[in-house]
This record gives C-alpha cells, structure tokens and sequence, in this order.
C-alpha cells in the first residue's frame, strides 16, 4: 500500500471520540432519562403495557405489538397467580395430590423454553424472548379459568359443576392456543406450521389438566 | 538446544533472543530440560495463575500507560510473585499457554453452546412425521438388506412429551400419591430416562455386537417405537379392563417392537449377535410398557371396593379424627388454664 508508507502515529497521541450511530426508532426516552421521573410514572407505563398486551392476547389480531416490545412482567403474574391458585389441592401436607408452587412454576417455564428451542430449530425467525412472552401472556385465558372453576367449585362439587368446568376450560384451552398459533406460527416457513402448533397445544393440554383435576379438599 | 518438553504450549514461541539468557536460569547445571517439578513452589504453569498474571499485567499496563513504560520487567516478575520463571522467557512461555487456552475454551463454547448443532436433527416435514409415525408399526419383511434409519429428533421428542402427557393424565385418574417428589417430575423423569437411557444401553450393546447404527439414529429408532406405548396407554387409561391391556400390550407393543427388532437385525451380523440385541431390546420395550400400566395405574375392582360398604374411604376417616384429637386438646388446654386461675 504506497499510500500508506508515509503515515506515522505517534504512539503519544490518544485517539478519542464517540462511535455512536444515531438510530432513528428509538423511544423519546433516549433523549432525557427516566431515573428522574416520580415513580408513579415509570409504575402506570410498564402496567399499561402489560395491559395493552392482555388485551391483545384477549382480542388476536396480527399486531406486531406484543413481539416488538417484548416483557416478561405478565407472563410472572399470570404465572404466579395460577400456581398460586392451584397451590390449595389438598390440605393434607402428607398426601399431596396436587401440584405444588414450584411444579406449576416449573412447568410453565421449562415447557415455555422448550417449545422456544423448538421453533428455533424448526427455522423460525422469532427471538428467544419474544417467543417467551406470548406464550406466557397465552396463559392468561387459562388463569381466567381457573378463576372461575374455584367459584364453581365453591358451589358445589358435583357432576354439573364438572361438566361446567370442563366446557370453560376446554373453551379457554383453545383460545389460549389459538391466540399464541396466531402470534409465534407467523414466524414459521409455512408448510412447518403444524410442528410448531403441536408443542404449544400439548403445553397447554397439560396446564388445562392441572386446572380441570383441581380439587380443594 | 533446550527442548522444553514439560513446558507444553511453548512451541510457536519465544524469539531466539530470549532463548540466549536461558542457560543463565538453569538451575540444573548442563541439563537442556526445564524440569517443573524442580521449581520452588508454584511451577506457575496452572491457568489460574496465568489468568491472574495476564490481568494484572492488563491493569498494570493501563495504569502506566502515560508514564514509565518497559519500567523493569524484572520488577514486573517479582512483583507478581511468580517464584518458579523468571525472566523473558518464562512469562512468554506462561502468556502463549494462556492466550491458546483462552482460544480454545471460547471456541470450545460458541461449538457446544450452539443450538445449531441440533438444527440439521429437527429438519423435517409434518408429511414425513406422520409417514414415519405410521411406519414405526410395520414390520419390514427384508431383513438381509440393511434398513434406513432417519436420524430425526423432532419426533421422538414430541412422542417422548405426548407420553409424559398422558402418563400424567394416568397417575390424576387412578389417584397417585407420589409422596417423595412430584408427579410431573416422575412423569418426566420416566420418561425421559427410559428414552435416553435404554437408547444408551442399547447403543453400547449395539457397539459391543458390531451393528451398524449411530446415537442418533437408535434414538430416533426407540422414539418412534413409543408411538405403540402412546395408543396403547391413551386407550388403556380410559378404558379399564385388564384382558383389553393385554390384547394391546400383545398386538400393538408387539408390532413396535417387531419393527424395532427386525430393523436392527437387518443391521447386524451373526446369529448371537443378532439374538443378544433383539432379546434385550424387545424385553425391555415391552416390560416398559407393562411397569407404565401398572405401576400409575389403579385396579378398578379396588377402588370399588373401597368406595362401597359400611367403611368409609381413608381421607373420610383422618377428617374424622381430627374433631377428636382437637377436642381433647381443647379439654386438656381449658383444664390447665382452669388450674393457674
């Protein structure tokens, strides 16, 4: 390189400056930062996002809302309400038929990353923790019905409140699957749809079973 | 002229200049090998200590960057306590090791840590999981050509989970307590043990009888021999009749379990060979499908038992005690406070 043979950098001089590339999508919260603001305030924007995403897993549409700015608050509280919940299986601490805290727990996450790895290996083109928040904010039709199954059960424990329980869980089950197919099989090449809805339907069979056999003693 | 042959990595190494002041540093006398073992203490060759020793040359080096520079190497060695080297060559020696060492462990990590590495196992389509599905329950009739395998794992895994799912199912209907752990961790740990487990066993068996058949494809092979223990236990749970267990554990564990057989057969050679695996192989698939019935799986005749007739179910009759024992101690308690007033 002849053009460089005559080019010397003294071994004094410091080189400094900023390797900054002004990225133009970014949030105002660039510009001022949001340590100094009332605490209220970072509060009430991180609940309405997580409400603005329960309510688009309630209502499916293709938004891109819930993969764009992913978090992992609600799938924590869904999450932790469900098992906690499901926690009161039977008073008898000897024999424990019931899942436990930690097994609902550990249950949604594992199989959450399982079927995370999956549809990564299938070829899919959502992230690691995008693909984590819709599956944990799909739960949410679940913890509804197991809301309602422990206020049917107060009712009584009978044949009728079985047949309920079993027709709002079954119908919760398929929402719940329906509204994460919608987000995460978008993500596929399409004539791989089917081994990613599998997965994602057993996960949630299996939430459905927990939620169905439930009974207070 | 010195052949450091313990020192290990220090081949690509040192500049020749270096090497000169080598003869002055032998503490054997004549000797043309560093013998590490002779040194004081620390040989200093473990990476601890040359990771501690690259970081604190690291730190060193920006903190004199403005002023003394090449300020006593030799202070340098001393300060960093390295008793056993000393001079050039012992600290360029020790860096290579460290820089190489470094090389490897991250290369090392991006390879294993890679989920790609499984990415070529998952690469199917829905036609062909069904196709093979439903091939895992046909036979093949030519055994003296050897058979293909697919190494997939997407569907045995799904198979091995749909077990667990419906091996969950089992153990809520027919009342499980699992006192010592928890049902999906048993679930899970069946399942999952059976699978990479048998295929293991069945993997070095196959090394041992020279049968042509790699990891992959014997787990694969024994995944999809679980779709059979799937309908079987799917059907059998719901529907309790113990004859209607058997006819399946014979008809449909056996057709899996034949198909299983005569692939391996049609990859092996010799007749004791050929004898060993399939024995084992088909004992311990259909003995699995046996243990999975009856261990998670309660007699119907027993719990009609149970429920019927004069005595009470078990968990009635502890809710009963309890008024009793709780009467007494309220008895014994109001007694006591009685006395000290």
């Amino acid at each position: 390189f002849p053009g460089l043979a005559d080019v010397s950098i003294s071994q004094d001089i410091p080189v400094e400056g900023e390797i900054t590339v002004p990225v133009g999508s970014h949030s105002p919260d660039e510009d001022y930062s949001t340590l100094d603001e009332p605490v209220k305030d970072t509060i009430m924007r991180d609940l309405k996002a997580v409400g603005k995403k329960f309510v688009h897993v309630m209502y499916p549409r293709k938004s891109s809302a819930l993969l764009r700015d992913w978090d992992l608050w609600g799938p924590l509280v869904l999450c932790v309400s469900l098992a906690l919940m499901l926690q009161g299986g039977s008073a008898d601490s000897k024999d424990d038929g019931g899942p436990q805290f930690a097994e609902v727990f550990v249950i949604i996450w594992f199989g959450a990353v399982v079927i995370t790895l999956n549809s990564k290996l299938l070829g899919g083109t959502i992230s690691f923790f995008q693909s984590l928040c819709v599956l944990g904010y799909c739960v949410l039709p679940l913890t509804v019905a197991m809301l309602v199954c422990r206020l049917v059960l107060l009712a009584g424990a009978g044949t009728i409140s079985f047949i309920i329980r079993l027709i709002v869980v079954g119908a919760m089950f398929g929402w719940s699957t329906l509204a994460s197919t919608a987000f995460l099989a978008d993500s596929q090449p399409p004539n791989r749809k089917a081994l990613v809805v599998y997965p994602i339907f057993l996960f949630y069979f299996v939430i459905s079973w927990m939620i169905l056999t439930f009974t207070p003693q | 002229m010195a052949a450091p042959g313990a020192a290990g990595g220090g081949r690509s190494g040192a500049p020749a200049a270096e090497w000169g002041g080598f003869e002055d540093n032998m503490q054997g006398g004549g000797s043309a090998v560093i013998d590490m073992e002779n040194m004081d203490d620390t040989s200093g060759s473990s990476f601890e200590d040359m990771g501690e020793m690259h970081q604190r040359m690291k730190e060193e080096e920006e903190e004199e960057a403005e002023g003394e520079a090449g300020a006593g190497e030799e202070e340098d060695g001393e300060f960093l306590g390295m008793k056993g080297l000393r001079g050039q060559l012992g600290r360029q020696v020790a860096d290579q090791m460290w820089q190489v060492g470094k090389r490897q462990a991250s290369r090392a990590f991006s390879l294993y840590a890679n989920i790609d590495i499984l990415r070529p196992y998952f690469d199917v389509e829905p036609v062909q999981v069904r196709a093979r599905l439903l091939e895992s329950m046909i036979p093949v009739k030519m055994i003296n050509f050897p058979q293909k395998i697919a190494g997939e794992l997407y569907g045995p895994l799904m198979l091995v989970f749909t077990l667990v799912a419906i091996l969950l199912h089992g153990m809520k209907t027919s009342d499980t307590i699992i006192r010592e752990g928890t049902l999906m961790g048993t679930a899970i740990g069946t399942c999952f043990g059976y699978w990479l487990g048998v295929s293991s066993f069945m993997y070095f068996l196959a090394y041992l009888c020279n049968a042509q058949i790699t990891m992959v494809q014997m787990l694969s092979l024994l995944g999809y021999g679980l779709f059979g223990h799937c309908i079987t236990l799917f059907i059998t749970y719901n529907i309790h009749f113990h004859s209607l267990f058997y006819i399946f554990w014979l008809v449909v564990g056996g057709l899996s379990t034949l198909r299983m057989v005569a692939v391996l057969v049609s990859r092996t050679v010799g007749h004791t060979q050929r004898l060993i695996l399939c024995g084992t192989l088909a004992a311990l698939h259909m003995l699995f499908l046996l243990y999975l019935h009856f261990a998670y799986h309660k007699v119907v005749e027993g719990i009609l038992d149970t429920l019927e007739g004069p005595n009470m179910p078990p968990f009635q009759r502890v809710a009963r005690d309890i008024p009793v024992v709780s009467n007494a101690v309220l008895n014994t308690t109001a007694k006591a406070i009685a006395l000290t007033l």
